[in-house]
């Protein structure tokens, strides 16, 4: 079992033709992935990695009955591209694209909520269940199957906890990276709700960074609805305030969105939070050890 | 991107918001010609405001009521290439290079009005309070039955009555309360459709002949979205960003300086601010947040390095990179070449994990640079400690 996506999923790739799509949509073939084509706006028609090139997302659907599309298309029409995707029936919208202005992102949200669709990102490393399908652009050697979920609002930060974990033995159900931007489509909420209900998922390693109050609002979440063990890493502790560090949504102002409290209200949720970045392996690893 | 005041109220006045708008001097005779000119207008009471992109300047002694032509030049004399030091910037302060020369008006009541994001609802909020002047975090902490907020709803946007209910609350009255509605809708219009992350007026005033209007103007900006804001990216004041900084940037490299003694080369941005929680878990400070993104190459590296290096309490160099986009050996190819142009006479420690690490690990062995490698992030840790032991 696995959270979003699985061997039913059938990926479209928007913005396949492009370098970073080409790189990246080889990559999820060569893990397996089904992915059925992709589209470009005005290259309809024509054949991309042996796959058919569409002009529109609907057109994917009808024809290749696509439910999962990755978006690598450039920010300036990237809000655009998952819209479509929502409008298109697509069940399950991963965008990768970093750097889509907040303004665009606004409606987006709402829009994507209407039309039933699930948004993941934008400037997120997609998601990835081992052995079943690679959405995004995450590094598919340190993955292993298993029962931990793994949510992450950094990219790297989710290769380096996935690979701590294969490292003590311990595969994953399912790898959510859910991105670094003010605005995301799906927050440590959903997806927690989504591993709490995955009959696979054992337990949960849920990483955050300083900035907004969705880590806080992920430890309500587990504190009033989870039954299973959640282990919290948040980034940032030694950022000053009041600069951005990287993303656009990690930033201390005025005195909120520090680590220090992201961690205090994981611990009183119930969350075995993790001081070190080189620790979260071995601390998921001993707990397992316990209970056996 | 930070914009100045002058130009936070060029950007509202643009869109129609009431704004106290002055002129800008950036030397004392063109401080004391601007004076010159409001006073044959008829003004009598001046204000010198230094031009940083930092607040809190009041406190720190960057903005001075003038009395007259000649106090105008004084202030000017002492505001212009003072460092301003304020609650926001660092005890060495920023060097003030321009002043805003404006009438001083007189004032009947202090607002707050401000406009951003609220990240937990995806939604723009409108946020006002009577009590304008301070710092509103406080009034929001102490009595935030105080402040009022409107949220706009995306698919419709902020309506009049929204204005309306926000200049009722304040208490606003007669031609003023009218003012109050205008100038609410037009604060909201310049934000979104500058691609604001704030517009913050504080204060908005009442003055004593009965005008609503922006004494002060906070507006940021958003990096992502000045594509489509050409004019506002002209905005751009390099003085009042780190230098350092600046030179990263044009090196698509993202690089925030810091007083630590450990310098850090990490990519992705999570993963940076993760190596420097790790460097201060291992005994050491961070000398600075880097990340080289996902299309670290040699001469990116280089670059990084040159960087870390200028920072003279830097005492030793983790580089940490976890390949996915980014391929090991291509960085382990940047860190060869680096060590090669550049001196790097403290420890250094690489870590190299993911895509490509073994090919980057064996590059590394036969390259003869001095240095450590690590494979784990603990690994890497504790030579960071032993390095600062030495």
């Amino acid at each position: 079992m696995s959270i979003l996506v699985n061997t039913d999923s059938r990926v479209v790739v928007q913005g396949i033709t492009g370098k970073e799509g080409t790189f990246h949509a080889e990559q999820m073939l060569e893990y397996g992935t089904t992915v059925i084509g992709g589209v470009t706006p005005g290259k309809g028609g024509q054949t991309h990695l042996d796959r058919p090139v569409f002009n529109t997302v609907r057109e994917a659907v009808e024809q290749e009955r696509a439910n999962v599309a990755c978006i690598f298309v450039p920010p300036p029409f990237a809000a655009d591209a998952i819209l479509e995707a929502a409008d298109a029936g697509i069940e399950v919208i991963v965008c990768i694209t970093e750097g889509i202005p907040v303004r665009d992102m606004i409606p987006v949200k709402p829009y994507v909520q209407k039309k039933g669709a699930r948004l993941i990102g934008p400037n997120c490393p997609g998601v990835l269940t081992p052995g079943e399908c690679k959405v995004g652009i995450m590094p598919t050697m340190i993955f292993a199957e298993g029962s931990v979920g793994v949510i992450s609002r950094s990219g790297t930060l989710t290769y380096e906890a996935v690979d701590q974990l294969t490292r003590a033995g311990l595969g994953q159900t399912t790898a959510v990276g859910i991105g670094g931007d003010p605005i995301v489509g799906t927050q440590f909420i959903d997806a927690l709700e989504l591993f709490e209900a995955d009959p696979a998922t054992e337990a949960i390693v849920m990483i955050g960074e300083i900035g907004g109050s969705a880590e806080e609002e992920g430890a309500q979440f587990v504190k009033d609805h989870m039954t299973k063990p959640v282990f919290g890493f948040i980034a940032g502790r030694t950022a000053p305030p009041g600069r951005r560090m990287g993303h656009a949504g990690a930033i201390v102002s005025g005195g909120k969105g520090t680590a220090d409290a992201k961690m205090q209200a994981m611990r009183e949720a119930g969350i075995t939070t993790v001081e070190s970045p080189a620790a979260i392996g071995e601390t998921v690893k001993q707990h397992f050890a316990q209970v056996a | 991107m930070k914009v100045h005041e002058y130009q936070g109220k060029e950007i509202l006045a643009q869109h129609g918001v009431a704004v106290q708008r002055g002129v800008v001097a950036e030397t004392v005779a063109e401080a004391v010609a601007a004076a010159e000119q409001m006073a044959a207008e008829g003004v009598t009471l001046f204000v010198v405001k230094a031009q940083i992109h930092a607040g809190g300047r009041g406190k720190g002694g960057g903005v001075k009521l003038a009395k007259s032509i000649d106090e105008v030049r004084q202030k000017a004399e002492a505001i212009l290439g003072m460092q301003l030091v304020t609650p926001q910037t660092g005890p060495e302060g920023q060097l003030v290079r321009k002043v805003l020369i404006t009438a001083a008006e007189d004032i009947a009541h202090e607002y707050y009005v401000g406009v951003t994001l609220d990240r937990a609802r995806g939604q723009n909020v409108l946020m006002a309070s009577t009590e304008g002047g301070v710092e509103i975090e406080e009034v929001a902490a102490a009595t935030p039955e105080k402040i009022v907020k409107v949220w706009v709803d995306p698919a419709i946007g902020l309506r009049p009555f929204q204005a309306v209910e926000v200049a009722s609350r304040l208490g606003f009255e007669g031609a003023a309360f009218k003012q109050a509605v205008k100038f609410v809708r037009a604060l909201y219009a310049a934000y979104e459709q500058s691609d604001a992350t704030i517009a913050e007026i504080n204060p908005l005033v009442l003055t004593d002949d009965g005008n609503v209007i922006a004494l002060d103007a906070k507006v940021n900006l958003d990096d992502n979205a000045l594509f489509r804001h050409p004019d506002l990216a002209e905005m751009r004041d390099e003085h009042e960003e780190d230098p350092l900084e600046v030179e990263a940037g044009k090196h698509s490299l993202n690089y925030i300086k810091l007083d630590g003694n450990v310098g850090c080369m990490v990519n992705g941005a999570g993963l940076a601010m993760g190596t420097m929680d790790l460097i201060k878990l291992a005994g050491g400070e961070p000398a600075n947040f880097l990340d080289v993104g996902g299309t670290a190459n040699a001469q990116t590296v280089e670059a990084g390095f040159r960087i870390i290096l200028s920072d003279p309490n830097v005492e030793a160099i983790l580089v940490n990179i976890f390949g996915g986009i980014v391929r090991c050996d291509r960085v382990a190819r940047g860190v060869v070449e680096a060590a090669n142009n550049v001196e790097i006479n403290v420890p250094l420690i690489v870590r190299l994990q993911g895509t490509n690490a073994e090919e980057g690990m064996e590059i590394l062995r036969n390259s003869g640079v001095e240095l450590e490698s690590a494979i784990q992030l603990q690994e890497a840790a504790d030579k960071v400690t032993a390095a600062l032991g030495q």
